[in-house]
């Protein structure tokens, strides 16, 4: 529709319109063209060629992306507090999630766990203290909600949503490159989802949905990613598959937080953990936090 | 082409100015609704959309009055009224989803009352038949000007917007994360700015109409948006022409026709996609 579907017929030949046409304007305003005019045809083609290659089911070695810059990334919090009207949902939260760190966030239900995402994300601003991220004024920050504003039935295909984790490559306005079709098969391929590649999403189950964002985030390349209970309500076999996607971006320096609710889960792939009941009971290296007394403490909290 | 066929279809324009400015006014005015329409149905705001065009009518209505039926003061009453609406309403958005319908039809009813007790206080019995159902015919060469315009700028922003607004539409967080801001409100703008100068052609009830129910029977048709949207500009163009007709022989009221035509093929659409349907899941029944 936006991005990726070049290899649909009609299309090809307003895409060509539409590139020469942009390109008339631009030569008309003295500006230079972009390089794809009058060859959008062959580009497309390519795309084509590029597509069935890829489909062919192989997986790939690596991504090829490029490692997250080596600047500060992490988060800092500072005395942070959420209210909802009266309830109090988050408070006294203060500390920082280091640059590459892979921290899990656990606690009861109702802890304010998504809350410290939205607030981590800039979605919700905190009533006291604040967030520091500068991933965040980057645009390097991802986000994968449980609770989402996403709508399922909009008509678009696996595909076009992937192809959207490569949003810094075109953004807004631009004509994506035609190397996305590649790179958009491969994240696809990555979470084993090939063969649903052209299916609408409102068509996938909930655990192919979650591989679908998974594939995006793989190409979005962000600094910071929050993950809400991005393991919850998948299969076994996704499970992994996706802790393995998580564990390569941890491996490449990428600073994670997620929302996990198995303790087993936890100790076996998150390094850090922070243990919330509205306010951190423990925050630090898994094995200290996820202690006997901290857990039944966490209970306790009314 | 046999003269009797001529004097149905082509005969009236070509007689009339008045019918050929009301017919290019509504086939400019299709080319915006169609996508615009989309839109509103895909992002389920087809409710705010209604509220929009009832927006209008009170700042419509007092231009309208005041000012010795000018356009300029009606389509700048009908800007403000529906600006102050939209921003309300924007607000109300932050809210559960529930009390945001509530407050939808609580907007709508107050703003259709303001507008029917303004003009009935200031205006007379035709002024109030005129701003609820609009006069296609009456529509002059500044009135089709302003039309064109401003068709043509919404056709040329939302060719510039379309990808962030098509994800606006249905991941805003996504969008929010990799940096796009303010494509509902710019939406919600360009919705405002068709609906104020529908309004002249088919007043406040009707105006959501030609929007509205092309985009509808095209999406019976289709599930890619691209194409919905040229469909539903077809549909809309297709149901103008067809309404122009039918009011000029059947000396029915022109903006009710277009909208019935509209009604019509979105009837036919929906009629044809449910047998289709009926069709395809008998078959695969068959086929096990």
């Amino acid at each position: 529709m936006f991005i990726v579907d070049r290899e649909q017929n009609p299309r090809l030949f307003n895409r060509a319109a539409r590139t020469s046409a942009r390109a008339t304007i631009l030569r008309a305003s003295g500006l230079p063209a972009p390089g794809v005019a009058g060859s959008a045809i062959g580009e497309t083609a390519r795309t084509i060629r590029a597509w069935l290659g890829n489909t062919g089911g192989q997986r790939p070695e690596r991504s090829g992306l490029p490692l997250p810059p080596s600047v500060e990334n992490g988060i800092e919090v500072r005395s942070v507090q959420v209210r909802h009207g009266q309830h109090v949902t988050l408070e006294g939260v203060n500390g920082r999630f280091a640059a590459g760190s892979l921290t899990a966030v656990v606690g009861p239900n109702g802890a304010g766990k998504s809350t410290l995402l939205n607030v981590l994300s800039g979605l919700t601003r905190p009533n006291r203290g604040e967030v520091i991220c500068p991933a965040r004024g980057r645009n390097r920050l991802a986000y994968l909600q449980q609770q989402t504003e996403f709508d399922r039935d909009f008509p678009v295909t696996v595909a076009e949503l992937v192809g959207l984790g490569l949003w810094r490559s075109f953004g807004a306005f631009r004509t994506p490159p035609n190397i996305i079709a590649d790179r958009v098969a491969e994240a696809i391929g990555a979470v084993g989802l090939l063969d649903q590649i052209h299916r609408r999403i409102g068509e996938l189950s909930v655990g192919q949905m979650r591989r679908a964002f998974f594939a995006r985030l793989l190409l979005l390349d962000a600094e910071v990613m929050l993950l809400d209970e991005p393991f919850a309500a998948v299969d076994v076999r996704t499970r992994d598959a996706l802790l393995a996607l998580m564990a390569r971006w941890h491996e490449e320096g990428r600073t994670i937080v997620a929302v996990v609710h198995e303790f087993d889960q936890v100790r076996a792939h998150f390094p850090s953990a922070l243990l919330l009941a509205r306010s951190p009971i423990a925050w630090g290296d898994t094995r200290t936090v996820l202690t006997d007394d901290n857990l039944a403490k966490a209970v306790s909290v009314p | 082409m046999t003269p009797s066929v001529y004097a149905l279809l082509i005969g009236p324009f070509e007689g009339f100015s008045f019918m050929r400015i009301a017919l290019v006014a509504c086939l400019a005015l299709a080319l915006s609704n169609g996508p615009l329409g989309v839109l509103l149905l895909l992002r389920r705001m087809a409710l705010d959309g209604d509220v929009l065009s009832h927006a209008v009518m009170p700042g419509a209505a007092l231009g309208f009055v005041f000012s010795m039926h000018s356009l300029t003061a009606l389509s700048l009453g009908g800007l403000a009224s529906g600006t102050v609406v939209a921003g309300l309403t924007g607000l109300l958005g932050r809210s559960r989803p529930a009390r945001h319908d509530a407050g939808l039809v609580a907007f709508y009813l107050v703003a259709l009352a303001l507008g029917v007790t303004l003009v009935a206080i200031l205006g007379s019995n035709v002024d109030i038949v005129r701003v609820l159902f609009g006069t296609v015919l009456a529509i002059d060469v500044r009135a089709l000007l302003q039309i064109a315009i401003v068709s043509s700028l919404t056709m040329l922003l939302l060719a510039m917007f379309y990808r962030p607004m098509a994800v606006d539409s249905f991941d805003p967080i996504f969008l929010r994360m990799v940096g796009g801001h303010g494509m509902r409100s710019l939406f919600i703008v360009l919705v405002l700015f068709n609906l104020v100068v529908s309004f002249q052609a088919f007043g406040t009830l009707l105006a959501i109409g030609p929007m509205l129910l092309p985009a509808a029977a095209a999406r019976c048709w289709t599930n890619r948006p691209g194409l919905m949207m040229t469909l539903a500009t077809a549909i809309g163009i297709l149901s103008s022409y067809a309404g122009l007709l039918l009011s000029y022989h059947r000396n029915l009221p022109s903006g009710p026709a277009i909208v019935m035509a509209a009604g019509g093929l979105y009837g036919a659409s929906l009629l044809v996609s449910a047998t289709a349907n009926l069709i395809r899941t008998r078959t695969k029944g068959n086929d096990r």
